[in-house]
């Protein structure tokens, strides 16, 4: 077992300082990709609103799951919040750091606070780099160990962190399982001492069997090592497994957010419902009692998404008002934050 | 909208339907330059007219390839069909030449694979697609052959079917390019569709459309199914019998009310462990299983699941477990019995 006495060094420091801000706050964040044509002469028709204002805080040691359908724009945020893609408007705090100014040292700060584990474990590797090259990269470019054997021992300490055998140093990617290649991209992820992790569908790729070690991996250095998550998925069950609180994503805005057992116990809004009555449960008594909402149709483009209520023209207790103006963001029990026109308040005293 | 969670389950009466697959003793492998890979070791197994049957497992179980050799879809080489039998309708698919084969395929027995936008033609219209093997199989004009790939479409919920008759696959979303899949095998009234990950590059809001979809569509038109998943989720709301794989072989077979609530298999049980509920608050951690499933270019000795298994005894790793008969409909590839924890005899 190897802790981790940079990193619990930090957040003891913050704690010290009386500093219970979130870690990580996302203000009416947005991002658009212009849509381009023309070889020549470019010109822009008309933008993509892949995230369309979102706003949410993440709690240090909390797990925050982002949950949508493909297209939703839920990896955009996550690379937007980070700074991986420019904000077109709104800001993103990092341990305070403003995202969006950051720059020079300020911004290798960040880099080195905030990394990410991607989807696919096959292409975010370089193939032709060994296990040892690719973990110790960051330890290189934020200057973290400046011997070679120094960094060598860091790469063989995080490669047994995430139960991978040392031995295996100087192999490359190819060599190993999926799971195995995910173990390499999350050692890598926190070869720099990171408190923040966006976790973009870390296991999606990856067979059944193997999934729950990786999720298990995750817990076990979100314990040991403090860090904090933005898991990012669309597989509903797992997000419950392993999440504090969920957000629930349509087109580029959130539409709900809560504590995860209470959205997935008593979902709010009509499109967290349908998601969640669409997830197969593997207990057949349970899947025949269960009613299904099917949605009709299809989600609508993000070059366009339609006025109002970007769910009514799919929301099955859409009303006329619901098409031409656009919900409130709105916390209608504490912590409890819905977008809908038609849910009222209950438990407000 | 119940249709979804309807599929007959009376297990416990004997099923009377005629059987319509029966397959004995499949064995596929491929001869590759590292060496030769086993791909199905020995499976046998029966579907009966109108069943839907799961053949649930993790990727290279050899799930795919079972069903593709009955079709003559395997390369060969570097694909061989070792030894078995096939029998669709009393006639042995395995021997088939290639003409008579091509006249079953997409006639009566159709098959869906998972990417819609692969088994589709980019270049051709859905109009060429969709007739196309209606004018194969069947004596058609071609108006009437575009007649029925409208009554097809709409049948599989595409909205304005005479519009879009003549778009490109590409521009339909995921969902509906696979509902075109779906009509295209309908087209010939199969009596046996075998849907190869139909659902798993879908979202969920779409994967149960198309589920909901296929089971409306097996209800009206009397259709058996096969249904190859890993998603055991899936195979709860949609089967009636599962086959479970691992490494080639059949490790368990049962109805899915069983299959669910007394897993025989240590491979069975340790997946559904494996499985976090959204029905569910969270109870523990989730039981993962060691390992990774074996390379198949090692014909293995013993039970393959054996190196992974926390019921592992000395004969797991001499001896290959035949399918032991439970009960009624259940069998398990097993030296342990789960129920009692002692060892099984042959």
């Amino acid at each position: 077992m190897i802790d981790n006495p940079a990193l619990s060094s930090i957040n003891q420091a913050l704690a010290d300082n009386g500093d219970t801000r979130p870690l990580v706050r996302v203000i009416d964040l947005k991002k658009h990709f212009p849509i381009r044509q023309g070889i020549v002469f470019q010109k822009t028709t008309g933008q993509v609103r892949a995230v369309d204002g979102i706003s949410f805080e993440i709690d240090r040691g909390e797990t925050l799951g982002l949950v949508g359908e493909s297209g939703c724009g839920k990896s955009t945020a996550g690379r937007t919040l980070l700074g991986l893609y420019p904000a077109t408007t709104g800001e993103s705090y990092i341990a305070g750091q403003h995202v969006q100014t950051a720059k020079g040292e300020e911004w290798m700060l960040i880099r080195r606070q905030a990394q990410m584990i991607f989807q696919d474990p096959f292409a975010s590797l370089n193939p032709r780099w060994t296990v040892n090259a690719i973990i110790g990269e960051p330890l290189r470019v934020h200057n973290l160990i400046e011997s070679d054997t120094g960094r060598v021992e860091r790469v063989k300490e995080l490669m047994a962190l995430v139960g991978l055998d040392d031995r295996y140093i100087n192999r490359f990617p190819h060599e190993f399982s999926g799971g195995q290649r995910q173990r390499i991209g999350i050692a890598r992820a926190l070869a720099s001492d990171p408190l923040f992790l966006v976790c973009d569908e870390p296991i999606s790729a990856l067979d059944v069997s193997i999934q729950a070690q990786v999720v298990n991996l995750l817990e076990d250095l979100q314990a040991r090592l403090g860090l904090t998550y933005l898991f990012i998925a669309h597989d509903l069950s797992m997000v419950r497994h392993i999440c504090d609180r969920v957000a629930v994503m349509y087109l580029g805005v959130i539409v709900e957010m809560s504590p995860k057992d209470e959205l997935y116990e008593e979902p709010l809004h009509p499109y967290t419902q349908a998601l969640l009555s669409a997830v197969p449960v593997p207990d057949p008594k349970q899947a025949r009692k269960r009613k299904r909402i099917v949605l009709e149709g299809d989600v609508p483009s993000p070059i366009n998404p339609p006025p109002g209520c970007r769910f009514h023209t799919r929301c099955p207790i859409a009303q006329p008002h619901c098409a031409t103006h656009e919900p409130e963001w709105r916390e209608i029990q504490p912590q409890h934050w819905v977008a809908c026109h038609e849910v009222e308040p209950k438990f407000r005293s | 909208m119940s249709a979804l969670m309807t599929p007959a389950t009376k297990h416990d009466q004997p099923d009377k339907r005629p059987i319509l697959l029966d397959v004995k003793n499949l064995e596929v492998c491929f001869h590759t330059p590292e060496g030769t890979v086993y791909a199905v070791n020995n499976i046998s197994y029966q579907v009966r007219e109108g069943e839907v049957l799961a053949v649930v497992g993790e990727s290279g179980c050899g799930k795919s390839v079972s069903m593709m050799a009955l079709l003559g879809l395997i390369p060969k080489p570097p694909g061989d069909i070792a030894g078995g039998q096939a029998f669709f309708m009393d006639r042995d698919l395995l021997p088939m030449s290639e003409e008579e084969l091509a006249s079953i395929r997409g006639g009566e027995i159709a098959m869906v694979f998972q990417d819609p936008m692969t088994s589709l033609n980019p270049v051709l219209s859905v109009r060429r697609q969709m007739t196309e093997s209606l004018l194969r199989h069947y004596d058609m004009t071609g108006e009437q052959a575009e007649k029925r790939a409208i009554e097809l479409m709409e049948l599989v919920g595409i909205p304005d079917p005479e519009r879009r008759l003549g778009d490109y696959p590409h521009q339909f979303s995921g969902g509906m390019r696979q509902r075109v899949m779906i009509a295209m095998m309908l087209a010939c009234n199969p009596s046996l569709l075998i849907a190869d990950e139909p659902t798993t590059a879908l979202d969920v809001t779409i994967q149960a459309q198309i589920i909901e979809l296929m089971v409306r569509m097996r209800e009206h038109l009397g259709l058996a199914l096969i249904w190859i998943t890993h998603d055991l989720g899936v195979v709860a709301g949609l089967a009636e019998r599962v086959i479970v794989m691992y490494a080639g072989m059949i490790v368990e077979e049962a109805d899915v009310d069983n299959l669910f609530e007394n897993p025989q298999h240590p491979y069975t049980l340790a997946l559904l462990g494996a499985l976090p509920r959204v029905d569910r608050r969270r109870d523990s951690r989730l039981k993962s299983i060691p390992g990774a499933p074996p390379n198949l270019l090692i014909a293995p000795r013993g039970c393959p699941f054996a190196p992974r298994c926390e019921y592992t005894f000395d004969r797991c790793r001499e001896e290959r477990p035949p399918l032991f008969s439970i009960s009624a409909g259940q069998h398990s590839a097993c030296w342990i019995d789960l129920a009692t924890g002692k060892p099984r005899e042959r």
